[in-house]
């Protein structure tokens, strides 16, 4: 092979400008990162613009007269395949509710279930997931007191779509939420990292190997009531699902305006997980959690919280993996094992294998 | 995790630091070939870890990132057709051709599916007969043997509705390219290690020698960039200009026979436009007249799209070490990687991308 070229000399540089809005949804409005944030800011806020909505949690609260404050959340489950090693989208779809409600501090007590199912979707199939979703439901303690189903012709939804939506009674004299992160708090993750996100690659057949790796699909709720009776000082929980870690811990840092600092030594990731990502390109702090919770509280609880979460169920891994400082505002810093810092960003649009 | 831990030691790592601060006594400006490279040193902060002496820049070896305009606008053109099911290396999807990318024409209908390896497309060939499969076949020296092997199978197993759309580019010809402009500050390289894996280094030597630079085959955990730093430096403040491989666990002088010769059967040496640089003579590697059949631009007569990119950002410099991210007056404003304004932006291993998420304000 030749390698005498003649030089070139390149005089001016030149690359083109994409159109910035493609005028269509793509997949990556869908990621949970920060093409989903802007959908969210620019498109959904201004319309239905209100406070409830605007303070950016995982649940609404609303206050009734005559009633204590009440958590309002929902969520769509559209999770393919259906059935994944540790879960399936009916657990799913009731955990999803039942810990977006009990971020706020709430104990959720019904929920509502919408389905959407598909033309020729065997009966079978669906009383497996029925199943499974009333078991979380007993599990984690609320009942399913409304539905709605609706069928579409086949080839128009992916078996089945499962909406849920759900309420639950804030704890007196509980003030929790994204924007009460303050310097000097302590960043604890309640387990593993990034185990439904890989679980689900697998169970796709996209990882191009075997593994045994499990999603960590649970209801919350009883891990956040067991928090709260340890500490009066938790800020802030919430369940870094679609987007991982990374991305929640953004949304808190910029809704707090505060910077939260992680330590990559500190991380709870399962080997399988770590080479799962290291061998397909991808970032575990990105990778979705379904059983998982970052609580925020104040330095002198910490330790208590700790060692709480880890005598409860789902919290046996729980871990401190940073602290909450006040600049730079808004960003969320990573200290190496080697003593270098970097930025942890929101994750960008659709997460991509990397080329080589 | 074998292989990764013992690559990423804080003692061992901040031992060979130590080394590095020892071993320089003046200012040298080093170039990392590879985006993976350039990735890696700004995910461990290995730039912060470095004597102020040492100055690192980011060179062109990100394969997405210097993609032309044109083949992106063909790919976009094929992949639009109702017929055809295009595979590509995930990457590739959020690179904008004229006006659009690979997630637009999916989001418009177009059949867009992402693969791991092009053997698997030559895989959805087969359980596609009807359909015409596609593969988006582009990179260095690190993906030619697997894309070329798809191109051996698929006539192997007779397939009339595979072909690849090729964008191959070789290293050898942009570090001339680098070495030989009147602007170059390059004075030592590291070799692109996976690169290396393939091809090994026995087309270095010469060039090592008519420039009078070291380059030194590297590798890509903290440990390894960290090593082929430090023996660079050694070997510029020695005054030697040597090939020196620092990547042993990966990389002969020969390389990888098997994978060369597959590359040889299916591919010859051709000029390349590369994305933000221009055309590098026999910088390329297009398909061979025995496989004109697996040609994608000819099958579906697209070779006429010749589009024009206009001058806007700074991305032709910085992919030539010219120029650092941050010095560009749109990084972060204008250009991020929601709405990037240049490929080195575009791709998760291109020079802007990696500094923007990793030290934009640090």
């Amino acid at each position: 092979m030749s390698n005498q070229t003649e030089p070139v000399y390149i005089e001016s540089a030149m690359c083109p400008v994409p159109i910035r809005d493609r005028g269509y949804v793509i997949m990556g409005h869908g990621s949970g990162g920060k093409l989903s944030h802007d959908l969210i800011t620019a498109r959904f806020l201004p319309a239905f613009d209100n406070e409830s909505l605007r303070a950016g949690n995982d649940a609404g609260i609303v206050q009734m007269i005559g009633c204590t404050s009440l958590a309002i959340s929902t969520d769509s489950h559209v999770v393919w395949p259906l059935f994944f090693p540790g879960g399936d989208i009916g657990k799913l779809a009731v955990c999803g509710t039942v810990n977006d409600v009990a971020m706020m501090g709430a104990q959720p007590a019904y929920l509502t279930a919408g389905f959407i199912l598909e033309e020729g979707l065997e009966i079978g199939l669906l009383e497996k997931v029925v199943e499974s979703m009333q078991a979380a439901a007993e599990e984690a303690g609320v009942q399913i007191v409304a539905g709605d189903t609706k069928v579409v012709e086949r080839g128009k939804a992916d078996g089945i779509y499962i909406n849920t939506a759900g309420i639950g009674m804030v704890l007196p004299a509980t003030d929790i939420g994204g924007a009460n992160a303050r310097p000097g708090d302590v960043v604890i993750v309640s387990g593993t990292l990034g185990d439904h996100g890989i679980a689900v690659l697998g169970a796709r057949g996209e990882l191009g190997f075997e593994s045994d790796i499990q999603s960590d699909v649970a209801p919350l709720n009883r891990l956040v009531m067991a928090i709260l009776e340890a500490s009066d000082n938790v800020h802030v929980l919430r369940d870094p699902t679609r987007g991982g870690l990374g991305t929640t811990l953004n949304e808190i840092a910029r809704q707090s305006q505060v910077s939260i600092v992680i330590h990559e030594n500190k991380l709870p990731i399962r080997p399988a997980v770590r080479a799962a990502c290291e061998m397909l390109g991808f970032d575990p702090l990105y990778i979705a959690n379904e059983g998982k919770l970052i609580a925020i509280v104040a330095p002198k609880d910490a330790e208590a919280v700790l060692a709480t979460m880890r005598q409860t169920r789902y919290g046996e891994e729980a871990a401190i993996i940073g602290e909450v400082t006040a600049d730079p505002p808004g960003r969320v810093l990573q200290k190496t094992g080697f003593g270098s810092t970097r930025i942890v960003d929101m994750l960008m649009g659709e997460m991509l294998p990397r080329i080589c | 995790m074998k292989y990764i831990d013992e690559f990423r030691d804080a003692e061992l790592v901040k031992k060979t630091v130590a080394e590095i601060h020892r071993t320089v006594t003046q200012p040298w400006t080093l170039m990392e070939i590879c985006g993976g490279q350039t990735h890696a040193i700004m995910h461990f902060g290995i730039d912060q870890l470095l004597p102020p002496e040492i100055e690192l820049v980011h060179g062109p070896g990100c394969p997405v990132c210097v993609t032309p305009l044109e083949q992106i606008d063909k790919a976009l053109e094929i992949a639009s057709r109702p017929d055809v099911i295009f595979t590509s290396y995930g990457d590739m999807l959020r690179v904008p051709g004229s006006n659009k990318d690979l997630f637009s024409i999916r989001a418009a209908g177009g059949d867009v599916r992402v693969v791991y390896s092009p053997l698997d497309a030559v895989k959805i060939a087969q359980q596609n007969p009807d359909k015409q499969v596609v593969f988006f076949a582009i990179g260095f020296e690190t993906t030619a043997p697997a894309n070329a092997m798809s191109v051996v199978q698929a006539k192997a197993l007779g397939l009339t509705n595979f072909s690849i759309l090729v964008s191959h580019v070789r290293v050898p010809p942009a570090m001339h390219a680098i070495l030989g402009s009147p602007r170059n500050r390059v004075q030592g390289f590291l070799a692109a290690g996976h690169v290396n894996a393939v091809m090994g280094y026995w087309e270095y030597p010469p060039i090592a020698e008519q420039y009078q630079v070291p380059m030194v085959v590297t590798g890509f955990e903290p440990l390894d960039i960290l090593q082929g730093i430090l023996q660079t430096v050694k070997q510029l403040e020695q005054g030697r200009c040597e090939v020196e491989n620092a990547y042993a666990r990966a990389v002969t002088f020969e390389g990888n026979k098997p994978a060369q010769a597959v590359i040889d059967q299916v591919f010859q040496e051709c000029d390349r436009k590369w994305r933000g640089i221009g055309t590098i003579p026999v910088s390329g590697w297009c398909l061979r007249p025995e496989f004109a059949d697996f040609n994608a631009e000819t099958r579906f007569d697209v070779a006429a799209i010749q589009p024009e990119e206009s001058p806007l950002c700074i991305s032709g410099l910085i992919l030539q070490g010219l120029k650092k991210p941050n010095e560009c007056p749109a990084f972060g404003k204008e250009c991020t990687p929601e709405h990037p304004l240049g490929a080195t932006m575009v791709s998760g291993e291109g020079a802007c991308a990696a500094y923007y998420r990793y030290k934009r304000e640090l």
